[in-house]
């Protein structure tokens, strides 16, 4: 989705199983850098927000180390596709599908999200 | 002891070689380490390693890069493995094996996979102290070992293939190496008359001294039973202090014919075409110390390899056999080329001979062709360039005539044939058995995009290597073939170098990441969101240019911050568990007590691990995000700054206690350490920088290992550069000799922007010295004599550079906006992340690892790190 830049006032929103919870301002968001969320259940995800004002939400645990700090990689495009590098051992993430992009059988959980 | 088998049945493999090792791999593919208990009885004092590369020890390969045995394959598939336990004996009544230990283990399947052992013919005195066999990385290790205290010359009996290797070894280890072989030419096996001729002028012009067709007769010893030389068939005598045999290989069978397996009239364990024992179904022989059904033992991998598979197969209960292997080879010795293929001696009926040969240039090439022209061996001595190519080919009918095949490229008709000309179905890594089809398909649909990454995803290329050069050629004309540009471009968002780049941002002082991308990215980049290589080697020219651009030299500062690698970003070094380490400076490594007391205060309020760098100075481990900036604010009031432990940029500047102290000390080295440091903090580079300053020559400081490093002399500094530690270490150049205070200052800051000029995105100054034309001399001639005439640029960058520096974490611990990045979590600033979480260990902390597969535990067995804040 695009954004006017001057929006400011939206929030952030991720879709859980039934419903959107409400994370932080959209504003808290850089194009580029990610921020980590805690969830409901005690879970943490990865928000980012690309040069386009497209959000990405998925799963901040590296499932390659264990650690929760996808929010902290950078991110980039390949083959037109939003990917976020993990700043420990540098696998990439596709940010919409969560796919790994360096090791097929690794997938982590993408979530839906938006600016209301 | 005895283990019993239980309800799951049990498979022991005896020997843990190269064959052992690929059946293991073999029978987890098969899902058979889920289904049966797997035992291996492995005679070696470490886990199966790569023999083919045995030699590569001798050019720096260490053991543990040797081994084949990845520990987690073993732990993860529950493979029971006893090293330097053998099998001494087998009940196949029991159907029990007991080892040296005295392990019994009762099995349902045996599995023999106990190799070769190295012939030595049985003259007198064969066992004197200095006689080898070469076989194992043990029997290297005492070749080397006695070749240094002992020997100056060297003889290996023997001028097969090993032989050959071995005494490019000997000749290696410094000692004058001679080669006897009973036949009258090297390498019989392989290659025929003509190939020896061009291979006896090769081996000596390698200064190696070559005895053919004599025989050794007997090994003569000194008193104390050691040898001094050899007594050969001819009647000649030949001194030499050391002997390797290496006279061929024969079966380890003794145990199966111990217990009563059939063996062949030659030795090998007599097996069928699922490589069972003719003798009992249970038994199965793999590898060296088979004899196949086409009557051969095989002694070289991939055939062994073919055979583990095989066995695997059977057992599993799937089809498969083993019915007869190629018998290529390459030798893998350095400086020589001989490889021979298929039918290389043309014993296939009617078959015709393709020869080129030019003895001055020691080249011999044959071709076997038959009478349909198949392509079925061939020969190649002095140039194997075309080895893999032909190799892949032999069985086929090549798409041009085979002389065009061998003559060479430049000679009339001399058509070069790429791999591109062969078929999908050709095999091009022999040792794993791995097609050209299969290849292709790494690069196309494995998305594989250099060579490590086919090679891992493959298997191909891991085994002797000889088919590497193909595979570059394979994935290049594959990538091509895609539309993937292979280029020199710093990655798939820019077509330029680190270098290029380096020149449009201070040419056009671009001073924006985006800036730069949509302006001169490639064409599909632009607009886009660049990616995790170019970022942050954008992101260190920016920074290093920033004074003379107009760019914050602030590098959290709008769009820089989300161009930097989270170590940058946090100013911190990311540990395993996702906490931070936090290194203060201590310039030349120099600290008060009461800056050591604070430290100390700050590690223990904050809960965090403190060690002693290799840097010379303290890092304290541990931390989270939101726990950084308090660390900071106490450092920063006790006059402390960033380190710059995590930047691309100056680390430390190590010194030693110098002339103040020392009663050798020529020069205040101390001093010298802190002013250098002071200076170049904070500078970005293309990668880490380091320097040492030593006070006199016995250099305590390591000044040589360093990127820039400074040795006191009597009349002032002597500078070296290119230094490295690390995996490549590298001794440091000289660059200048006994330079001013000012005059080292210049130098060196003449030679760093010119390496951050010209320097590719993490590369080292000691790679960077090695790679660009020229090398040293070029860089003396530009920073010592300004042959470029830019030194006053170079100078007046580092000005701007030294005038605009200021500390980071003090910047960062004063800007509110800033610190509200140092959360764990945007919606939960007070909430740390559950998942950094700490276990005591000798009196400190280290990171909960276990935690982290699991993801949360309950909170009462934990050492929160951060409770006593
Ligand atoms: C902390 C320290 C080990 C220690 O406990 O002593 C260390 C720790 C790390 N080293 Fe080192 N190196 C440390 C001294 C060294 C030294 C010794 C020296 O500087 O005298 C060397 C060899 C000298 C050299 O660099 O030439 C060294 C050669 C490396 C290399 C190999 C560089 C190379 O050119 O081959 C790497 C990998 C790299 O940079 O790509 C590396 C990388 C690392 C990293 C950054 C790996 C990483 O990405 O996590 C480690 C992170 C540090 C952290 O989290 O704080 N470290 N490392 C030392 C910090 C020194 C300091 O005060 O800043
Ligand atoms: C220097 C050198 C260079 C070579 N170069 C090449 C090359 O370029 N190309 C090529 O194809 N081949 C090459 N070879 C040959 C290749 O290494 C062998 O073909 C291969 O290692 C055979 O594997 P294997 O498992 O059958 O035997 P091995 O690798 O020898 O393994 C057998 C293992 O069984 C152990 N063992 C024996 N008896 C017992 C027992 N009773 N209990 C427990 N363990 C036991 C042995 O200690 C050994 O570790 C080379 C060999 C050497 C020495
Ligand atoms: S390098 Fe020389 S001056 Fe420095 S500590 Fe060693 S001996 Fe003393
Ligand atoms: S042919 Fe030996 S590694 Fe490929």
């Amino acid at each position: 989705m695009t954004l006017a830049p001057e929006t400011t006032d939206l929030k952030i929103q991720v879709r859980l199983a039934d419903s959107w919870f409400t994370v932080c301002d959209l504003s808290a968001l850089d194009p580029g850098r990610g921020v980590a969320a805690l969830l409901p259940g005690g879970g943490q995800v990865a928000l980012f927000r690309d040069r386009g004002d497209r959000l990405y939400a998925v799963d901040n645990r590296d499932p390659f180390t264990g650690a929760a700090v996808l929010s902290r990689g950078l991110t980039g495009t390949h083959r037109d596709r939003p990917f976020v590098a993990s700043p420990l051992l540098k696998q990439r993430f596709d940010l919409e599908s969560g796919q790994c992009l360096d090791d097929e059988s690794v997938r982590i959980t993408a979530y839906r999200v938006r600016a209301a | 002891m005895t283990a019993t088998p239980g309800a799951t049945p049990t498979i022991v493999l005896v020997g843990h070689g190269m064959v052992g090792q690929r059946f293991l791999e073999a029978l987890a593919e098969r899902g058979l380490t889920a289904t049966h208990r797997v035992v291996v009885l492995c005679e070696e004092p470490r886990p199966a390693y790569d023999r083919v590369q045995l030699t590569s020890y001798f050019s720096g390969r260490t053991p543990e890069d040797l081994s084949l045995t990845d520990m987690e394959f073993i732990k993860d598939h529950g493979i029971e493995l006893h090293v330097g336990d053998p099998a001494t004996s087998v009940d196949r009544e029991a159907r029990r094996v007991t080892a040296r230990s005295g392990l019994a283990v009762d099995y349902d399947v045996l599995v023999l996979a106990t190799g070769s052992y190295p012939f030595v013919p049985p003259v007198p005195n064969k066992d004197a102290t200095g006689c080898f066999v070469y076989r194992t990385i043990e029997d290297l290790l005492a070749i080397e070992e006695y070749a240094k205290a002992r020997a100056t010359t060297g003889a290996v009996v023997g001028g097969g293939l090993l032989g050959l290797e071995a005494a490019g070894a000997l000749k290696g280890l410094g000692l004058d190496a001679h080669i006897v072989e009973f036949a009258p030419r090297l390498m019989p096996v392989q290659v025929d008359d003509g190939g020896g001729a061009a291979l006896l002028r090769t081996i000596e012009n390698m200064g190696l001294t070559v005895h053919t067709g004599v025989g050794t007769q007997e090994i003569v010893t000194d008193a104390s039973g050691a040898v001094t030389g050899m007594k050969l068939s001819d009647g000649s005598a030949l001194a030499t202090d050391l002997v390797v045999f290496s006279a061929g290989v024969r079966p380890r069978d003794q145990l199966a014919r111990d217990c009563g397996l059939t063996v062949g009239e030659r030795g090998g364990i007599t097996v069928d075409e699922r490589c069972r024992t003719v003798s009992d179904p249970r038994v199965f022989a793999i590898g060296e110390c088979a004899l196949a059904a086409d009557g051969r033992v095989y002694g070289l991998v991939a055939p062994g390899y073919e055979q583990a598979e095989t066995a695997a197969a059977a057992i599993a209960g799937d089809e498969a056999a083993f019915t007869g292997a190629d018998l290529s080879t390459k030798l893998k010795l350095l400086g020589v080329d001989v490889a021979s293929f298929g039918d290389a001696h043309g014993t296939t009926e009617d078959c015709l001979d393709v020869v080129y040969s030019d003895s001055r240039a020691g080249l011999y090439k044959k071709l076997v062709v038959g009478r349909d022209g198949t392509l079925l061996g061939g020969i190649l001595v002095g140039d194997a360039e075309a080895y893999g190519t032909l190799r892949a080919l032999t069985g086929t009918v090549p798409p041009i005539s085979p002389e065009s095949l061998v003559l060479p490229a430049g000679a009339d008709s001399g058509a070069q044939l790429g791999p591109s000309a062969l078929p999908d179905d050709a095999v091009v890594c022999s040792c794993h058995n791995v097609s050209k089809g299969t290849i292709r398909g790494a690069v196309t649909e494995h998305r594989c995009a250099t060579v490590p990454e086919v090679k891992k995803c493959t298997k191909a290329g891991t085994g002797c290597g000889s088919c590497v050069k193909v595979l570059g050629q394979l994935v290049t004309a594959e990538l091509e073939a895609s539309g993937v540009e292979v280029d020199k471009g710093l990655c798939g968002c820019f077509a330029q170098t680190r270098e290029e780049l380096y020149e449009i941002v201070l040419a056009l002082r671009v001073t924006s990441y985006r800036e730069l991308l949509d302006r001169h990215g490639r064409e599909d980049a632009r607009g886009g969101d660049g990616c995790e290589t170019c970022k942050p080697a954008v992101a260190s020219i920016i920074a290093s240019l920033a004074p003379a651009i107009g760019a914050s030299g602030y590098v959290l500062d709008g769009e820089q911050a989300a161009l930097q690698d989270t170590n940058d970003h946090f100013l911190a070094n990311l540990q395993k568990n996702g906490s931070y380490s936090v290194v203060p400076r201590i310039p030349g490594g120099e600290i008060a007590p009461e800056k050591l007391i604070v430290i100390g205060e700050i590690a223990r309020d904050f809960g965090l691990y403190t060690k002693i760098t290799g840097g010379q100075r303290i890092d304290m481990f541990g931390a989270r995000v939101e726990q950084l900036p308090l660390i900071w604010a106490r450092l920063v009031d006790a006059g402390f700054e960033s380190g710059h432990a995590y930047g691309k940029s100056l680390r430390t500047v190590k010194s030693c206690v110098g002339s103040t102290w020392c009663r050798y000390g020529v020069q205040d080295s101390v001093r010298m350490a802190i002013d250098l440091e002071l200076r170049y903090r904070g500078l970005r580079s293309p990668h880490k920088l380091k320097s040492a300053v030593s006070g006199c020559a016995r250099e305590c400081a390591e000044a040589q290992s360093k990127d820039f490093g400074v040795i006191a002399t009597s009349n002032g500094w002597n500078l070296y550069v290119g230094g490295n530690g690390g995996a490549t270490p590298r001794h440091a150049d000289l660059l200048a000799q006994d330079l001013s205070d000012a005059e080292l200052v210049r130098l060196i800051d003449r030679f760093l922007m010119f390496y951050i000029r010209t320097a590719d995105r993490l590369e080292r100054t000691s790679t960077w010295l090695e790679r660009i034309p020229g090398g040293l001399d070029h860089v003396r001639d530009v920073v010592v004599h300004d042959s470029l005439g830019i030194c006053d640029e170079l100078e007046q960058l580092m000005r701007a550079h030294v005038a605009h520096y200021r500390d980071e974490w003090a910047e960062t611990v004063n800007d509110p906006e800033k610190l509200a990045r140092f959360v764990s979590f945007v919606n939960a600033p007070d909430t740390p992340d559950p998942v950094v979480a700490f276990v005591p260990e000798r009196d400190q902390i280290k990171p909960d690892l276990p935690l982290l597969s699991i993801g949360m535990r309950p909170a009462d067995d934990v050492l929160e790190g951060s409770a006593q804040r």
